[in-house]
């Protein structure tokens, strides 16, 4: 079952003629996801290595039955794509592009506050996989191993460290999600956590923050009160410097509550496994489930 | 990205927003040119630097007489100021800020932000105006009010009620506030800002309320829309080096430890600092090379670490998804022979193409020690950084 995507996800994609739009989607094709077409405007009605083209996601929609977008289109256009899917009640939107401004996410949320009916993940993300079943991102596939370990991240080449040290060990994953690296976005730890405790094909959780904000301490809070699984944590930038960007737009201390060390300190008194060391998510993640008694399967 | 105070408050004069009349000066001649063409008989110098804390320095001075503005200007100009926003290293004052003088009645704090926890743009106003803020929500959180504005309604009268109310206005002031917040927020979000913030916001004695200072910074994300705001860009304000990085796609930050990092991803970046950290080290850079980087790119990362001579060992640690390893291996392998490395050289391949990177790397007879997972690679450089001093 996994969760947002699956066998049944009919994906298209918008900005599906550019050049990372038709490479992505060529990849998550190969991967397995079923890929039904793709939005670029002006080019409707064409055909593209393969895939209908569409002016409009609407007419999109309608014709492929889509039920699930990835966002490829450059950093000042790609607000106005989500909300034309928001508008068109697309299901789940993936958006990849970073560098998106940041008041124009603040229309966007606001969008989204009016239609909950519709999830956006990201931007400035790798995109979601449930492995053996579907990849939308630009994550590699081939790392991962289909099981029972979901993952929620912010960062993308973090999560990548976190799925391969679970694969190296024989734990394979039920479905990865990053939420991106931006200060406004789509979907947070705690949308995500509550799908997974909820999924009854997911056994345990690897959530993985970063300083800045305080999503992951919200998070840490929920998992107290609701989390039924096992949950290992890690938050990245420990060694960071003060007032500084680390690279991700939201990743910067900017007082005492979001230092790494503030939000581990919060992560343990919620009862979540801490891994201090970003080597050790998938050894933690082993002692986390032995020490709830449940049996490490992937199937 | 950071504007200078004079930046700012053109601006704000752009959008009705009350500062005060002010020259700019890069000589002390001008400072008092300047002066002379404001007329009064009190003046301001003020240091236009990329930073708070100014009048704790001694970057902000009150001048009686045309001789005092010409005194401070020459104290002023040119000199290093260090304030807690600087760092020990201080900033060079370059250009100078002559300001009139006003009869204050009354200080506040006011800025706009955007709220993470909404996801909306936030006032803060506060009674305790031309203090650090900081301390304020340290030592006072009550004293500041927050007020969030819905995105799709805008600006509204009752936000601006709200605000005045917790400052203590009379329904007068109120009035005349109500066109300075106004006008702030749609400067805040016509010009994408990411901190408006004016501490202090002063009250006459004749009920005027004027911005006395003016901090604003820019979602650089967003330049592309505004020419004339990317054209304050102050270059002398910022790293030289992460400047250079960022011509080509690179993000670098110079930190004070011995270990050069080159990383794909911001997260994994980060993750990396913490693990050589953790093993003892600590890193000289955070650099994140992206995900689509070049061979090109990649040989400029090491000049720029190198160029940082306190680093004693490098640790290149790269999870290829979109970065095919083997690429990431040419570059690395091109970039050591280029730069003649003379440093220990860690290297941690994962990902797309690995065993081909491993190839190159091993075929390219180059000294490089490769590290099996992330933690291998911390322990062999923090160990290679120890052996080197």
């Amino acid at each position: 079952m996994a969760i947002m995507i699956d066998n049944n996800t009919r994906l298209f994609t918008i900005g599906i003629t550019g050049k990372q739009g038709t490479f992505h989607t060529k990849l998550s094709q190969e991967y397995g996801t079923k890929v039904v077409g793709g939005v670029t405007p002006g080019k409707g009605g064409t055909v593209h290595e393969g895939w209908p083209v569409f002016n409009t996601v609407k007419e999109a929609i309608k014709t492929t039955e889509a039920n699930a977008a990835m966002v490829f289109v450059p950093p000042p256009f790609a607000a106005d794509a989500i909300l034309e899917c928001i508008d068109a009640k697309m299901p789940i939107i993936i958006c990849i592009t970073e560098g998106i401004p940041i008041l124009d996410m603040v229309k966007v949320k606001g969008a989204l506050a009016r239609s909950p009916e519709v999830r956006l993940v990201g931007p400035n993300c790798p995109g979601v996989i449930t492995p053996g079943q579907c990849k939308i991102g630009i994550m590699p596939g081939q790392i991962h191993l289909p099981g029972r370990i979901g993952i929620i991240s912010r960062s993308g080449t973090l999560t990548y460290e976190a799925v391969g040290q679970l694969t190296a060990r024989g734990i394979g994953q039920s479905t990865c999600v990053g939420i991106g690296g931006d200060p406004v976005n789509g979907t947070n730890f705690i949308d995500v956590l509550e799908m997974f405790n909820n999924d009854p094909d997911t056994d345990g959780v690897i959530m993985i923050g970063e300083i800045g904000g305080t999503a992951e301490t919200d998070a840490a809070r929920w998992i107290k009160k609701n989390m039924k699984k096992p949950v290992v944590g890690f938050i990245a930038g420990a060694a960071a410097p003060k007032g500084k960007r680390m690279g991700h737009a939201g990743a910067l201390i900017s007082g005492e509550d979001d230092t790494a060390e503030a939000k581990f300190k919060v992560l343990e008194e919620c009862g979540i496994t801490v891994a201090r060391s970003p080597a050790d998510l998938g050894l933690k993640l082993e002692e986390a489930m032995k020490a709830k008694n449940i049996t490490l399967r992937n199937k | 990205m950071n504007v200078h105070e004079y930046q700012a408050k053109d601006l704000m004069r752009k959008f009705g927003i009350k500062v005060l009349k002010g020259e700019v000066a890069k000589t002390v001649d001008e400072a008092v040119k300047g002066a002379e063409k404001l007329g009064g008989k009190i003046w301001v110098v003020k240091a236009q630097i990329h930073a708070g804390g100014r009048g704790k320095a001694g970057g902000v001075k009150l001048a009686k007489s045309l001789e005092e503005v010409k005194k401070y200007a020459s104290e002023i100009l040119h000199s290093t100021l260090v304030t807690h926003q600087t760092g020990p290293e201080g900033k060079k004052v370059n250009t100078l800020l002559i300001e009139e003088g006003c009869n204050i009645a009354k200080e506040f704090y006011l800025g706009i932000v955007l709220d993470r926890n909404n996801s909306k743009v936030t006032f803060m106003a506060s009674k305790e105006g031309g203090v650090e803020i900081e301390e304020v929500v340290h030592k006072n959180p009550e004293a500041i009010v927050k007020v969030s504005v819905d995105p799709s309604t805008g600006y509204q009268p009752y936000i601006g009620r709200e605000l005045s109310n917790a400052l203590g206005l009379d329904a007068a002031q109120a009035k005349e506030a109500d066109a300075f917040y106004r006008g702030l927020y749609k400067l805040y979000t016509e010009s994408d800002c990411s901190i408006a913030e004016i501490n202090p916001l002063v009250l006459t004695a004749d009920n005027q309320m004027i911005a006395l200072d003016a901090k604003l910074n820019f979602d650089e994300n967003a330049l592309f829309r505004h020419p004339d705001i990317a054209a304050y860009r102050d270059l002398t304000e910022e790293s030289a080096k992460e400047v250079e990085a960022s011509k080509y796609g690179l993000s670098y930050i110079e930190l004070d430890g011995n270990i050069g990092c080159l990383v794909n991803g911001a997260g994994l970046a980060m993750a990396t600092l913490d693990i050589v950290k953790l093993n003892g080290g600590n890193a000289a850079n955070f650099l994140d090379v992206g995900g689509g980087a070049t061979k090109e790119a990649v040989e400029q990362a090491f000049r720029i670490i190198l160029s940082d001579l306190n680093v004693k060992a490098i640790l290149v640690n790269i999870f290829g998804g979109i970065m095919k390893c083997d690429i990431i291996a040419e570059g690395v392998v091109a970039a050591a022979r280029a730069v003649s490395l003379s440093v220990p050289l860690v290297v941690r391949l994962e990902g797309t193409n690995v065993e081909l990177g491993k190839k190159i790397l091993k075929e390219s007879g180059l000294a490089i020690t490769s590290a099996t997972d992330l933690g291998d690679a911390a322990v062999k450089v923090v160990a290679a950084a120890k052996g080197a001093k």
